[in-house]
């Protein structure tokens, strides 16, 4: 398997900006670091069952009742921005017509 | 006052005396931290008022004959990754830096119920990745021990504050011994509990599969008093387990009562002892077998023979969540924002100057992992082989009652000693493989390298809650 990482592909996946100078030095490091990794090729593992869980918990479930939540002006304490007193202010979404 | 190596129940006691009051006991420990935290970096932020005005009510409740429990007035120091209403809550972060919690974590809560004081925000890495605190986005934190030295981590501040003092007793977090190793660093005692024993509701995530809070503290008694208080299912986290909690501290008692170790069967997983140790590590771990048999205990050889890759294991898994948990980080609801042009390129910026190398290397190992095409070799493949580290483990305690082994492979290294993230990774070996399978550890203080007079510790494993017979049996050995 070839262990070279597509940085950029993957930093795009990741919503992460980095500089040139950033991806290259990520790019070697995270090379040796798959190198590393990619020695569990070598276990048998034929009929095992993958554990994505330690407390093997399945299936929990509670009563669906309505609950009152954390009222909205403490959610909204942390929000970089505010609009119309309680919306979250967000950058442009849709491009603009005159672009 | 004297707060050397202070225990709850010991303070607890003198509260109950009336030899001093939480209100002089808290300032006592602020004295401390005045004198000696702008060395040391434990702590990022303490808010004083909040603390002292605690106290001052625990005083209050005392003197009217109602106090919350013997505990009432107890400080005790939180870890920057978990939630105290109120309080900042950064994970050591640019990007969470001006983030104030909502609400309280249910270890926090649990531990005001009765009457704890949480306070102060401990360093640590960066959302909890790291094995020696150099990763904080904020501060160095120096191993008080040593302060040419690093304190461990990522529960660095936690172990560094309670060695110095600070507190008698920090909450911390543990996804690949990031309680146990900071702990074995600065000498102190730290708990892993098994996999939902504790609340992980008000613990910012980092590898949900994985994570655990638990106590850094000064003996297993106090381990198991803030266990008694914070263990046992939560209705916020689907993963806490519905097992009865409690009587930790009882067991602990126990075995500082007798002192003896007979009739307890330890097993050394040879995996854990074949090369690697440094000659400190390897006296001191001479030194505790030879203690434990001569305290009553049994020593039997085991094997967990696909240690060797728990860390390419865990270094799979553990990425992979955190690449998933850490993509709500994005500038928009809470949490620092670069301003940009237009909604994608403001996660790209916010996301970009927010984490630090450590974090964005771990969430590209992670996403890359996770991506198409590697998903079977990598992410899938790592959780077939966590169903044979398991099961090694399972097989271990057949034959006996807890794993005795290292934390550590040396003792604390030095700033910038381990400057490559791989040669950091792999110090992690005997710590990680517990996560992968969910039992309990603990880190307990052994020994001294006398070359450096930095402290050495042994680590009990217990199976999925033992943490009774792993304190009762911590508590003997320290006696």
């Amino acid at each position: 398997m070839s262990s070279e990482i597509d940085i950029k592909y993957v930093a795009d996946l990741a919503r992460l900006d980095l500089s040139a100078e950033q991806a290259e030095k990520l790019q070697q490091e995270l090379g040796r670091v798959v190198e590393y990794i990619a020695e569990l090729g070598e276990v048998d593992v034929t009929g095992v069952e993958p554990t994505a869980h330690a407390a093997q918990l399945t299936n929990v479930w509670r009563q669906d009742e309505a609950k009152s939540s954390f009222p909205r002006e403490v959610m909204l304490a942390n929000a970089p921005g505010i609009v119309h007193g309680d919306l979250i202010k967000v950058p442009r979404v849709l491009p603009s017509e005159e672009e | 006052m004297d707060l050397k190596k202070s225990t709850i129940h010991a303070l607890s006691r003198n509260l109950k005396d009336g030899v001093f009051s939480s209100e002089e006991l808290c300032r006592e420990y602020l004295k401390n931290i005045d004198n000696r935290d702008s060395e040391i970096g434990a702590f990022l932020e303490i808010d004083r008022e909040n603390m002292l005005n605690a106290a001052k009510a625990a005083d209050i409740r005392r003197q009217n004959g109602q106090a919350l429990g013997d505990f009432d007035g107890i400080p005790i120091a939180v870890k920057d990754n978990i939630c105290v209403r109120g309080e900042r809550c950064s994970c050591a972060s640019k990007l969470l830096e001006p983030v104030k919690s909502p609400y309280d974590a249910t270890a926090v809560e649990l531990l005001k119920k009765q009457g704890f004081i949480p306070f102060g925000r401990l360093n640590m890495d960066e959302f909890a990745m790291g094995s020696s605190c150099e990763n904080s986005a904020f501060k160095q934190t120096k191993n008080p021990l040593d302060t040419s030295r690093v304190p461990g981590g990522s529960s660095g501040g936690s172990a560094a504050c309670i060695a110095a003092d600070f507190a008698p007793a920090a909450l911390g977090s543990d996804t690949g011994g990031s309680i146990r190793q900071p702990a074995a660093f600065c000498g102190v005692v730290g708990v892993k509990p098994t996999y939902g024993r504790v609340s992980r509701y008000g613990l910012v995530a980092f590898a949900s599969s994985l994570d655990q809070i638990g106590p850094l503290c000064n003996d297993a008694e106090d381990a198991g008093i803030i266990l008694d208080a914070i263990s046992g299912f939560d209705p916020h986290d689907s993963t806490t387990l519905p097992d009865p909690a409690g009587g930790y501290a009882d067991a602990a008692r126990k075995g500082a009562a007798s002192g003896s170790l007979t009739g307890l069967k330890f097993g050394l997983p040879k995996e854990y002892f074949s090369g690697g140790l440094s000659d400190a590590v390897a006296k001191v771990m001479d030194e505790t077998i030879a203690k434990i048999k001569a305290l009553g205990g049994e020593i039997v050889e085991v094997s967990l023979p696909h240690t060797k890759y728990a860390v390419a294991v865990y270094y799979i898994i553990a990425t992979a969540e955190a690449s998933a948990n850490l993509a709500r980080f994005d500038g928009i609801r809470y949490g620092s924002r670069q301003e940009a042009n237009g909604l994608v390129d403001t996660y790209y910026k916010s996301r970009g100057a927010g984490f630090g190398d450590e974090v964005k290397r771990r969430i590209l190992l992670g996403t890359y992992v996770l991506s198409s095409g590697y998903y079977d070799a990598y992410y899938l493949r790592a959780q077939r082989v966590r169903t044979l580290i398991s099961r090694d483990f399972e097989e271990a305690f057949k034959q006996c009652d807890l794993l005795l082994t290292p934390v550590t492979p040396q003792v604390a290294f030095k700033f910038n000693e381990k400057s490559d993230s791989l040669q950091m990774y792999l110090s992690d070996i005997f710590t990680i493989a517990l996560n992968l399978s969910g039992h309990c550890g603990i880190s307990i203080p052994a020994g001294i390298d006398e070359a450096t007079k930095m402290p050495v510790a042994a680590q009990l494993m217990a199976p999925a809650l033992g943490e009774k017979v792993m304190l009762e049996a911590a508590a003997a050995f320290m006696k």
